[in-house]
């Protein structure tokens, strides 16, 4: 019944209209370079030599290496060895260390036994854009410290997660989670406002240009004409996607820890959804003005219920039932997971099939609202 | 599977937006084969007739077959074999002609894609210009180009809605050639028109104003069938004679015709009273000739608006 000839007519056409329109295609690589271009102007980007002060509860080799690898890396400053967590919270009241890194009991012997220890880190988070970077960078210096260790350790205990965990405790500012998370929240609402809107008008483009007509009086089906007006897009959002993640490389250090495999499957999962919600639009607009007034309709939630505002966990339920509908919501999730904390696709499969189930939804949506008429 | 029933034949068809209905209860049977003039007063529902023929619109009422199918709910099948050129330019100005055509193609399934393309753009004689936008041609160009389209997958139906608007004559003549060839290889056309010199090389023709079908009858015998009586009148000063004939009456056509006005109407008396208003001024001279299809088609678009007028008045005082 589904042709695929005809999908590729219409994928061919689409690639063509979209090489055609260089504004939108120069817009679409601009807005992501333009957002993280605004945020960097913001954040301080590049916060180095925080004072942070040190609580060791074991003492031993993989201690030792870990305090010099802090020395070492200029994010940190050591200006205490404090001796008590109560030391260091006064230290950090008084603006004294922004930084209290505590090493636990038995740190030694849980790490050669592979039970990834806890390192906590408690950060004065109340400037929370200038705490991400420094706590990102605590990651990647846990790992360069533990990396010689970890060689003698038995090969079972190797690979996988990393071999120490990272409690990150904001103090101050709780709500600070998701500026830590901005780039990786960044790459969601861009990927979200983009690919809506290059979808949203691809049907209601036809019908103002008249070309509805001709299409309309082939053969064409109406899942044929969906796909192949979707599907040419996933590129572009790619394209997005590879953009802010080297840029959040470069300029805000954040860290890529987990594999890429289940980011790219969330990553075009998502981006083919929220493709489906644009197009669903274009099924309901009868001009490019409503088509984009719907779009915006749909930003509004995706910034401020999906976690990328605001903390979800402090939502009211409506809010957070509204949070759950949107494809974002589950991608922020994902991205968190995968970017900062090594996630694999086991940790993150629960938040991979509600995207797939909105797709789902949205493309029978689509296609049920679809007329191949006129009226 | 049609064999040699018609290729359209459709009962009752009816359209209605909001409240207003544009088509009403049409009937329509096009034999294989036929060249089907399609004329009617701009707004009478012609496009909308189309529309519904070839499965663009969902016909409020009505049922029939189009080259054997359900028009209703065949219109997937339908699609495959009608040609169906629009009135309104509806390819895509952003993609070349080379390119439209092959995305016209492969909707079509075709095989031989670029054979078909080539061979079309040759007897388009747009070869060398094959590259070009779409948007960037002449608007007659644009006419031929949609034409060459909607007859690349060599269709059995072809509905064409105004298809030389805007076409220099050379062009249109080359156009009416190929319908015949067609025609003559047993294509149906279903074609639609303002221009009587069009008009006469149809088979037949079905005359629709305000959706409503008032004629439906072999060309030739359409000027009988109205039955108007006309003369042709010579005079020195063509303006003067209108104004003073304007000022008489009793006619129901008044038109130029080159050099001469022609007087039509149902009356023949009426029409000689009218005459004498003018007799012996300089230069006139009255000959008694035989309607032709213009004079017929105006009386039918004349009337036509006026029980439009009428309709509309009554339709206020309600
Ligand atoms: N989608 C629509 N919604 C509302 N009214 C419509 C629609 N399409 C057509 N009409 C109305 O239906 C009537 C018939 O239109 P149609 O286009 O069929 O006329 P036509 O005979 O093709 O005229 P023309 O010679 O100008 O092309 C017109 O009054 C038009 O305004
Ligand atoms: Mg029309």
């Amino acid at each position: 019944m589904i042709s695929f000839a005809r999908i590729k007519a219409v994928f061919l056409k689409e690639m063509v209209q979209m090489r055609r329109d260089r504004p939108t295609f120069a817009i679409m690589i601009m807005v992501p370079i333009m957002q993280l271009g605004l945020f960097g102007f913001a954040i301080d980007t590049d916060p180095r030599n925080m004072p942070a002060a040190v609580e060791l509860r074991d003492d031993g080799p993989l201690t030792r290496s870990f305090l010099a690898s802090l020395r070492q890396s200029d994010y940190f400053r050591i200006v205490e060895i404090v001796h008590s967590l109560d030391e260091g919270e006064s230290l950090m009241k008084a603006g004294d260390i922004s930084y209290l890194i505590v090493i636990p009991e038995n740190f030694e012997r849980d790490f050669v036994r592979g039970d990834r220890p806890q390192i906590l880190i408690a950060a004065d988070a109340s400037d929370p854009v200038a705490a991400a970077g420094p706590i990102a960078a605590a990651n990647e210096i846990a790992r360069r410290a533990f990396a010689p260790e970890l060689e003698r350790l038995p090969r079972k205990l190797r690979g996988g997660a990393p071999p120490v965990e990272l409690v990150i405790q904001r103090q101050y500012n709780p709500a600070g989670e998701t500026s830590m998370n901005i780039v990786p929240g960044l790459l969601g609402v861009i990927l979200t406002m983009t690919m809506i809107m290059i979808t949203a008008i691809a049907l209601t483009r036809e019908v103002e240009r008249g070309t509805i007509e001709a299409l309309l009086s082939t053969p064409v089906r109406a899942s044929e004409i969906m796909i192949g007006k979707t599907t040419p897009y996933i590129l572009v959002g790619a394209i997005q996607a590879t953009i802010v993640l080297i840029a959040g490389r470069i300029v805000f250090h954040i860290p890529f820890v987990g594999d890429l495999a289940p980011f790219l499957v969330a990553m075009t999962l998502f981006i083919f959804a929220n493709l489906m919600l644009g197009y669903l639009i274009s099924t309901v607009a009868r001009t490019q003005m409503q088509a984009m007034q719907m779009t915006f309709f749909i930003f509004l939630p995706s910034i401020l219920l999906s976690g990328f505002m605001f903390p979800f966990a402090a939502m009211p339920g409506w809010a957070k039932a509204i949070g759950e509908a949107l494809p974002i919501t589950h991608f922020l999730r994902i991205v968190r997971e995968v970017m900062l904390k090594g996630a694999g696709f086991s940790e993150i499969r629960g938040e991979i099939w509600p995207i797939a189930l909105i797709l789902a939804v949205l493309a029978l949506a689509s296609l049920a609202r679809f007329r191949r008429t006129l009226d | 599977m049609s064999g040699n029933g018609p290729v359209i034949d459709v009962r009752g068809l009816t359209k209605k937006f909001g409240t207003k209905t544009v088509v009403d209860n049409f009937d329509l049977s096009v034999p294989k084969g036929a060249i089907y003039g399609f004329l009617g007063p701009n707004g009478s529902g012609k496009t909308t007739t189309i529309r519904m023929v070839c499965g663009l619109l969902k016909a409020d009422a009505g049922a029939g077959a189009v080259l054997g199918l359900d028009v209703l709910k065949e219109s997937d099948k339908i699609k495959e074999r009608v040609g169906y050129m629009t009135q309104r330019f509806s390819l895509y100005e952003d993609l070349s002609i080379r390119e439209n055509l092959e995305f016209i193609a492969r909707l079509y399934s075709l095989d031989n894609l670029k054979g078909r393309v080539d061979a079309s753009l040759k007897s388009l004689g747009l070869s060398d210009r094959a590259k070009q936008l779409a948007g960037t041609l002449s608007g007659g160009w644009k006419q031929r180009l949609a034409l060459a389209a909607c007859m690349i997958h060599e269709p059995e139906l072809l509905l064409l809605d105004e298809p030389t608007a805007g076409v220099d004559p050379k062009a249109r003549r080359d156009f009416w050639d190929a319908i015949r060839d067609y025609s003559a290889q047993g294509v149906t056309t279903l074609v639609s028109t303002h221009y009587m010199d069009e008009a006469v090389q149809c088979d037949r023709i079905a005359f629709i104003a305000y959706g409503k079908k008032l004629i439906d009858e072999a060309t030739a015998d359409i000027p009988d069938k109205v039955g108007l009586f006309a003369r042709r009148i010579e005079a020195g000063d063509l303006d003067d004679a209108t104004r003073r004939l304007k000022s008489v009456g009793g006619y129901d056509v008044l038109a130029r015709f080159g050099a001469a006005i022609h007087l039509a109407g149902r009356n023949d008396a009426a029409l000689d009273r009218a005459a004498a208003a003018i007799e012996g001024l300089p230069g006139v001279q009255i000959e008694r000739i035989d309607a032709g299809l213009e004079e017929a088609f105006i009386y039918l678009m004349t009337g036509a608006s006026d029980n439009f007028a009428n309709g509309f008045a009554n339709g206020a005082a309600a």
